[in-house]
């Protein structure tokens, strides 16, 4: 089967791109969005199709999927070394083609309602497609080094669109504090690339993703493991460092800072990129070097991939209970859910059910990013009929927004957990793959499960219960262009839990069955409905349970409300530290010293000809005065002093 | 009679001369130019270059302080003040020339001469003409052509830059 | 050559002619002015010509045809700078040289 036409899925937005980014100011509102919604409808079919042909006709061979390779040379360093570009199909990124295609396409819809009239409207457009490009290739990556460009190209299109709003002051600092801290993460990222490089020889993801190999010290990838750094190996700090890029494009813990900021952006945008694609790269690019992660020394660096995302996912909980602004408490949540899924990636192990933790992450990929588009999506609903962000000012819409108040609500019950909607079997599975590895995870897993349940429905009943503000304009339901992805997503939301997942993605290809895990599945649900119920009681009506008990605990409430104060730890460390006491005194050398001794050089010739230009009067005269007393004083030279 | 005769007309360049380059009003100085180039015409039927000396009077006397008149008189006024050098320049431009003067003089002082004492034989045109025309050796039949070119040239030339851009106009 | 004046006194009016005229080229500060003193100093220099020729060389002719020279190329000189001037002041109306300085740096 030859997969070649899947190049263009990404091409067509690139072309898509091109045509509205460079014509932006001259292409009208409907237009742009024909061509947007059209180009990456295209690449949606061809998605869908590729997803079909591979899963289904081609894909299985003997029981295990195969991976198609369809690549060309693109740069040539040693004989083994190259950067290739082209694509890679096994199941995976044909998963990931899926999710983004289905979320894009809706998001595509949406934003032609949710953004109609804005002045920006084709530039929007002409962004979005820019990020589904860059986003496609992501997924496609043959090699290290074309994931590493795909993926700096996913942060600029999310830098570009957290500033969309560029006239406002927070959304260019969200825009930049976003891309400096992706940065950062992905220096790391760029350095563990290189560090493969130069260690295995290659950038490719098949010859590095060789079992076989990895398990054999003497293999050409593995031969200098042997090498140290810090007491790992090489080829271990290597993989930790590209989880840190990982990290830092998935916010986790302590690179999280810059997601919550990029709420600013539009909210399709916080939809697309911030909830179910981009900030989910880091957990594909786990994925995707898993055989790594798991062979080399013994799976070390997994183990902190497992324990970040653990971490992460805790720690962001505790924060969402807290928040006012209903973007953020959904950004917190993506957090949460995204150390989810590297957790049970870094506790999972390799082949047949061994896997279930890998399974479970990507299948929990799938189903998060179709419920968390929708949350964001119909926050974006709320926010439209409100005008305003903030929790309190919301109350008793269910009445003005139906569809977006039952959608909201399948979205809501997804995430918490509750049979039989998609987030209750790949948390489950989650769970169960926990248990089996890392009980102190598990419970840690467990009780965020419960936080979840609780400030989803926190959320849920704040906005669609309790008592009805006074509003400026009577909120009213959204454009059918609005609900009617909201209804695709909580239609998909609804039954995705149902794809027999770990038939189709496992680390070793080959597939397996899995089985609801009773135990588990009702220590979970149950801790998912005791969250709702205290939701229920504290905030279906209007009461003083929520502000007695944050009263009580003052000093906590503060500390998560305040989100542990991370920011300004943050702002300190580089506004003291790193500027005041290293920047400065090099910033002082660099402008005293390097740059003084050029510019003096240059301004002191610059000084000495103002100086004498005087002397080049232009008047012939002068001149021929110097002619002549040069003329007089030479011939005097030479009468008096030569003999 | 020589002698006196040539230290009246020294007197008369070097007087006139300098009161040529030191007048303010430029009709004046043209006039003190004409006496000075005069006197050097005196100079040579004094050394007897008769020759030298009529084209001295005709062309220098009678044709280009005629021509300075005119242009005088074109641009100025005739009692027009011109504007001089500050006179700290005046000052040490002068001294720059008197050093100089007093350096070339000292050279020349200090040079022995080789005067041939014994020709005193007048000099005539027509060996002057034959010389010119002649294009043997020593002849300056080319330079006379020369220059012949070079002053049909000078006088296109002049007519051309002095009539402006309306000549070139109509083109 | 003039009997009782040697040849050191005549190169002395020539030289003190030539210094005059370098006084007036640089201190002057109108064209014709200036021009003036140039034909001074070409005139000092066509005198030397003619009075070492007489003087040391009194057989030969060939200082006399170099002041011929000078003479028909001052005439020439002349007649183009006095058009240039002409040709100046219609388009500065000013013969100043200061008004001619926009070529200056």
């Amino acid at each position: 089967m030859d997969f070649t036409y899947t190049i263009l899925i990404p091409l067509i937005p690139l072309a898509v791109f091109l045509i509205l980014g460079i014509n932006a100011l001259k292409i009208k509102e409907n237009v742009a969005g024909i061509v947007g919604v059209g180009g990456l409808l295209a690449s949606t079919i061809l998605s869908f199709y590729t997803a079909f042909q591979y899963f289904f006709k081609v894909g299985k061979v003997d029981g295990v999927y195969q991976t198609f390779v369809e690549k060309t040379v693109w740069m040539n360093f040693t004989d083994t070394l190259a950067i290739d570009m082209g694509v890679l199909i096994d199941p995976i990124s044909v998963m990931m083609l899926v999710v983004v295609s289905t979320i894009s396409l809706m998001v595509h819809l949406y934003s032609r309602g949710y953004m109609h009239g804005d002045q920006g409207f084709t530039r929007f457009f002409a962004y979005l497609s820019l990020f589904s490009f860059s986003m496609y290739g992501l997924v496609l990556a043959t090699n290290l080094f074309q994931i590493y460009i795909f993926w700096e190209l996913v942060g600029v299109s999310s830098f570009l669109l957290i500033g969309y709003y560029y006239t406002k002051p927070s959304a260019v600092a969200a825009s930049k504090k976003a891309f400096i801290v992706t940065r950062f993460a992905d220096f790391g990222f760029l350095m563990g690339v290189l560090m493969i490089g130069y260690y295995t020889g290659t950038f490719d993801f098949m010859a590095l993703n060789n079992p076989a190999a990895l398990q054999d010290l003497s293999s050409p990838i593995m031969q200098y493991s042997g090498i140290t750094f810090m007491g790992f190996s090489v080829i271990t700090t290597a993989l930790v460092l590209i989880f840190a890029g990982g990290a830092g494009k998935s916010a986790m813990f302590p690179l999280h800072i810059w997601l919550p900021d990029a709420m600013e952006g539009p909210t399709p945008v916080s939809a697309l990129i911030h909830a179910a694609t981009m900030v989910v790269a880091g957990v594909y690019l786990v994925a995707r070097l898993f055989p790594m992660f798991y062979f080399v020394e013994d799976g070390i660096a997994l183990q902190v991939v497992a324990y970040v995302g653990g971490f992460s996912s805790l720690f962001a909980a505790l924060i969402a209970l807290t928040q006012h602004d209903i973007k953020r408490i959904l950004a917190f949540s993506t957090m949460s859910q995204i150390g989810y899924m590297m957790m049970a990636l870094g506790i999972s192990g390799y082949g047949g059910v061994e896997g279930l933790g890998f399974t479970a992450s990507m299948f929990h990929l799938f189903t998060h990013a179709m419920f968390k588009a929708l949350l964001f999506l119909g926050a974006g609903s709320v926010i439209h009929a409100v005008h305003s962000n903030v929790l309190q000012e919301m109350g008793g819409l269910r009445k003005y927004l139906p569809i977006t108040h039952i959608t909201f609500l399948i979205a809501a019950l997804a995430i918490a957990g509750v049979p039989p909607f998609a987030g209750f079997f790949s948390k489950d599975e989650i769970l169960a793959a926990a248990y089996e590895s890392n009980r102190l995870l598990f419970w840690v897993e467990w009780t965020v499960a419960g936080l979840t349940a609780f400030y989803m429905f926190r959320l849920y009943f704040g906005i669609f219960w309790g008592k009805e503000r006074v509003y400026k304009h009577t909120p009213h339901e959204s454009p059918l262009s609005m609900t009617l992805p909201l209804m695709f997503l909580a239609i998909v939301s609804a039954v995705a839990g149902f794809v027999p997942f770990s038939q189709f993605v496992s680390p070793d290809l080959a597939g397996y069955t899995t089985h609801i895990h009773m135990n588990i599945a009702a220590m979970s649900v149950g801790v998912g409905v005791l969250g709702i119920a205290i939701a229920w009681i504290m905030y279906k009506k209007e009461t003083d349970i929520a502000d007695k008990i944050s009263s009580a605990f003052g000093f906590l409430y503060k500390w998560t409300y305040n989100k542990f104060y991370f920011d300004e730890i943050y702002l300190f460390v580089t506004r003291e530290i790193i500027f005041k006491r290293i920047a400065q005194p090099f910033a002082w050398f660099d402008k005293k010293i390097v740059d003084g001794t050029m510019n003096l050089i240059g301004n002191s010739t610059v000084d000495i000809s103002k100086k004498i230009k005087g002397a080049q009067s232009g008047k012939v005269q002068d001149y021929a005065f110097a002619f002549v007393s040069g003329v007089v004083i030479m011939v005097m030279v030479f009468i008096y002093f030569m003999n | 009679m020589e002698q006196i005769i040539f230290y009246i007309l020294a007197f008369i360049m070097v007087f006139f001369a300098i009161a040529s380059v030191s007048s303010r009003k430029i009709l004046r100085a043209v006039v003190y130019l004409l006496f000075v180039l005069i006197g050097i015409a005196g100079f040579y039927f004094l050394i007897d270059y008769n020759y030298l000396a009529a084209i001295q009077l005709t062309v220098y006397a009678g044709g280009i302080i005629v021509l300075f008149i005119f242009s005088v008189l074109l641009i100025h006024h005739i009692d027009a003040e011109i504007e001089v050098a500050t006179l700290a320049r005046r000052i040490l431009v002068g001294l720059a020339s008197l050093i100089g003067a007093g350096l070339t003089l000292s050279v020349i002082w200090a040079h022995p001469f080789v005067v041939a004492e014994n020709s005193t034989k007048p000099t005539e045109v027509r060996e002057i003409g034959l010389g010119m025309l002649s294009y043997g050796e020593g002849g300056y039949i080319l330079p006379f052509e020369v220059i012949s070119i070079l002053l049909l040239a000078a006088m296109i030339g002049a007519i051309i830059v002095a009539k402006g851009t309306r000549l070139t106009l109509k083109d | 050559m003039i009997p009782g004046v040697s040849i050191y006194e005549i190169l002395t009016v020539t030289t003190l002619l030539f210094f005059i005229g370098i006084y007036g080229f640089v201190t002057r500060k109108n064209l014709i002015s200036i021009l003036l003193s140039v034909e001074l100093m070409l005139n000092a220099v066509a005198v030397n010509f003619v009075v070492i020729n007489k003087y040391l060389y009194p057989d030969m002719l060939q200082g006399v045809y170099f002041s011929v020279f000078i003479i028909a190329v001052a005439a020439a000189e002349t007649a183009l700078a006095i058009s240039i001037i002409i040709n100046l002041y219609r388009l500065a109306t000013s013969v100043e040289v200061k008004a001619t300085e926009t070529m200056k740096y």
